[in-house]
């Protein structure tokens, strides 16, 4: 015991030097997952038969085939046909991507679970259909979707470690440098373990935290 | 005796909701009870068949007394009828009936079926015998859930206000279950306060109250001339007999 | 030219696919048998069965699927020879016993306590009347979230590939190395058949939910 705590004091602060990678891939990520399957949300519900369809085929893809594979093609594959990113660029494009597909569909669902009536108010007090759905609509649906939202950013967050794939210098990355290093493995990723289980409840304690301080009573 | 019970007692937290309640079925008898809400009445039916277990007090089917080593083996001869049913929702009106027999009493599939199909006959479901019980009115659930007590084929059935989660219109064909059972000789101990079944049906009225048995009598002498001023005040509420009325 | 690598190479593909649904079956399998326990353990079991599955669920819920498998294959080699697959099935199936047992919980609660309550009454046992009422309910009400679970352990086993298990995106990054380039077409073909994959699955899983339906069960009948 006294061993790895010793073992974790030494390469503790290595591993660190990750995680504003890994928290930086994640925030960029769930940025672009929130604006994007925002508008792929609006875009199954309200689009035309054009719109409607290719939102509906860009999350069924992405949400029917593996987060790695994607990165792969991202990082690997667009150079083909000249498209370069660096790794941090093409995790987060990817990480980002695959979570608006999710995203999305909470967004959907949560907009949808919004009575009729509340629209139709709006409507009769004089606002347009845009400025129901955005006045009236989603604030409603944005704070119900939070629970779930919570939920995915807590799953991201642990997704950001397939970065690591693609050779991003996050905190997996980072740990198993040092394993190669010491050839401690068993050690390190137990410390990279301890590392993510801290990291995830104390995200976890966060959202809980904002999802109480703006809960609106009846929604 | 073909049920004996002695001197129960059950409390939760602070509150002693049976104060020591005796009372002893002979085979054969319908024994009724009633009483105000919130008098033990359901507390002392699963007293019987140990669903809560007694703090003090002893349950003898048979003369073979309850204890925690047999309880499995005593409650096949203690059938219980719920006021809510609890059908098994995953099965059908005739696989409720047939579980029992089967899984407990060791039958073959056909001879548990075929017991499963005259017991519905008996309460007159062999007709909705493919039906799950979410397809049924609460009074067609509730005869199918006699129908599973039966199939046990049970010494004493207790039913706890078997009629009381129905619509009126329903009860009446649940009553005539009940009665034509007691005319065939089963032994029951009935919670309820259907005054038809406890007129015609029952052989005796125990009157609960306050976790006491207060009185007990003949349904024609405990109607007509209840001893304790409680007893009359309740059958009068219940549109029942009594001076008080 | 590009087609005419991946019909040559689709042999390849295919029996990536096959360990990647033997990889499936085995954690989805573990995670099944362990979960369904521990979700029992919890609600019928003395408190510290109760303690110990909030713990298990806690850490395996809060580690990255990538870290497990590292840490199953590398850090358990340190100490004993295991193999990827081994590593992998044990990594993600512990992982999924986690998530599965929080379904099958939920759904245990979910179903009425009469039900309980009359199978005792009968004179079930209490492993009797779990085994013949309560869990017949409770797996059927299970089917619709326990298909969202299929679907993630499906691509989760991709992530294997990162302590070398040749399954289907091991066999990609092959076939790219050795026929030197064709990477885009390569993916694109994994991807679909990860989608055709995933897709027979939760059409699979949705007949047996139909199949098994019964009346009153609604509630769970969509997923
Ligand atoms: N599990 C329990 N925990 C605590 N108190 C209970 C419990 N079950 C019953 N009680 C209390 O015990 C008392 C008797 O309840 P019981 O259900 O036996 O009455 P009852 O005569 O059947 O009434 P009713 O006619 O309303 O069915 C009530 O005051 C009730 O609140
Ligand atoms: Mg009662």
């Amino acid at each position: 015991m006294s061993e790895f705590l010793e073992f974790g004091a030494e390469h503790l602060p290595y591993i660190l030097e990750g995680l504003p990678i890994t928290l930086g891939l994640w925030a960029l990520a769930m940025a672009i997952g929130a604006l994007f399957g925002l508008l792929l949300a609006w875009a199954r519900l309200y689009g035309n038969k054009l719109i409607y369809g290719a939102a509906t085929a860009y999350v069924e893809i992405f949400r029917g085939t593996p987060m790695l594979v994607q990165m792969l093609f991202i990082y690997l594959g667009l150079p083909e046909i000249g498209i370069v990113f660096d790794p941090f660029t093409a995790a987060v494009i990817a990480i980002g991507l695959n979570t608006s597909a999710y995203q999305a569909e909470y967004f959907r669902g949560a907009i949808r679970s919004i009575p009729r009536g509340q629209l139709q108010a709006a409507r009769a007090m004089g606002m347009s259909q845009f400025q129901g759905l955005r006045w009236i609509i989603l604030p409603q649906a944005l704070r119900r979707v939070i629970p779930q939202w919570s939920n995915e950013a807590i799953l991201e967050l642990k997704y950001t470690s397939i970065a690591y794939a693609i050779g991003v210098s996050e905190l997996t990355a980072r740990a198993e440098k040092i394993g190669y290093e010491t050839f401690m493995f068993f050690e390190v990723f137990m410390l990279l373990a301890l590392i993510y289980i801290v990291l995830t409840g104390t995200v976890a304690q966060i959202l809980q935290f904002l999802e109480k301080r703006t809960a609106i009573p009846g929604l | 005796m073909l049920l004996q019970v002695e001197n129960i007692h059950k409390r939760y937290g602070t509150a002693e909701v049976l104060k020591g309640v005796s009372l002893n079925v002979v085979a054969g008898q319908s024994k009724v009870i009633m009483g105000p809400s919130g008098t033990g009445k359901s507390t002392l039916l699963r007293c019987i068949n140990h669903l809560t277990p007694p703090d003090q007090g002893r349950v003898l089917v048979e003369g073979v007394e309850i204890t925690s080593a047999n309880l499995n083996k005593m409650r096949e001869k203690l059938a219980f009828v719920f006021q809510d049913f609890n059908l098994f929702t995953h099965l059908r009106a005739v696989d409720n009936v047939a579980v029992g027999p089967r899984k407990i009493r060791g039958m073959n599939k056909v001879a548990a079926r075929d017991l499963a199909m005259r017991e519905l006959e008996r309460v007159g479901m062999v007709e909705r015998a493919e039906a799950y019980p979410a397809e049924l009115s609460g009074g067609q659930q509730q005869r199918v859930s006699i129908a599973r007590a039966l199939a046990m084929e049970p010494k004493v059935i207790l039913f706890d206000e078997p009629t009381s989660a129905l619509d009126p219109e329903l009860t009446g064909e649940v009553v005539a279950v009940m009665k034509q059972l007691a005319s065939d000789g089963m032994t029951m101990l009935v919670v309820s306060h259907e005054i038809g079944f406890a007129r015609q049906a029952a052989d005796e009225i125990i009157f609960m109250d306050g976790g006491h048995i207060l009185e007990q009598g003949p349904p024609e002498q405990l109607f007509a001339s209840p001893q304790h001023e409680r007893t009359r005040q309740f059958l009068s509420r219940i549109g029942e007999g009594g001076a008080g009325a | 030219m590009i087609v005419e690598i991946l019909i040559t190479q689709m042999p390849y593909l295919l029996h990536g696919v096959w360990v990647a649904l033997q990889l499936l079956v085995c954690l989805l399998a573990l995670g099944f048998v362990l979960g369904l326990s521990l979700a029992i353990l919890e609600v019928y079991g003395h408190w510290t069965l109760r303690w110990f599955g909030v713990l298990f669920e806690r850490i395996f819920r809060g580690i990255p699927a990538i870290v497990l498998l590292l840490l199953f294959y590398y850090g358990v080699a340190d100490f004993v020879d295991i193999s990827a697959f081994t590593a992998a099935v044990l990594a993600l199936g512990l992982r999924s016993a986690a998530y599965q047992s929080q379904i099958f919980r939920g759904s245990i609660l979910s179903i009425s306590q009469g039900q309980m309550l009359a199978a005792r009454a009968m004179g079930m046992s209490k492993p009797m009347a779990i085994r013949e009422i309560i869990l017949p309910q409770a797996l059927r009400l299970s089917i619709g979230p326990w298909t969202n679970e299929f679907s993630s352990e499906m691509k989760a086993t991709s992530l294997a590939y990162v302590i070398g298990v040749v399954e289907l995106t091991r066999q990609a990054r092959y076939i790219i190395s050795s026929t030197q380039g064709n990477i885009l077409a390569v993916f694109a073909v994994v991807a679909a058949l990860y989608f055709i994959f995933n897709w027979l699955g939760n059409w699979g899983l949705y007949r047996l939910e139909r199949k098994l339906a019964v009346p009153g069960f609604e509630q769970g009948g969509q997923g």
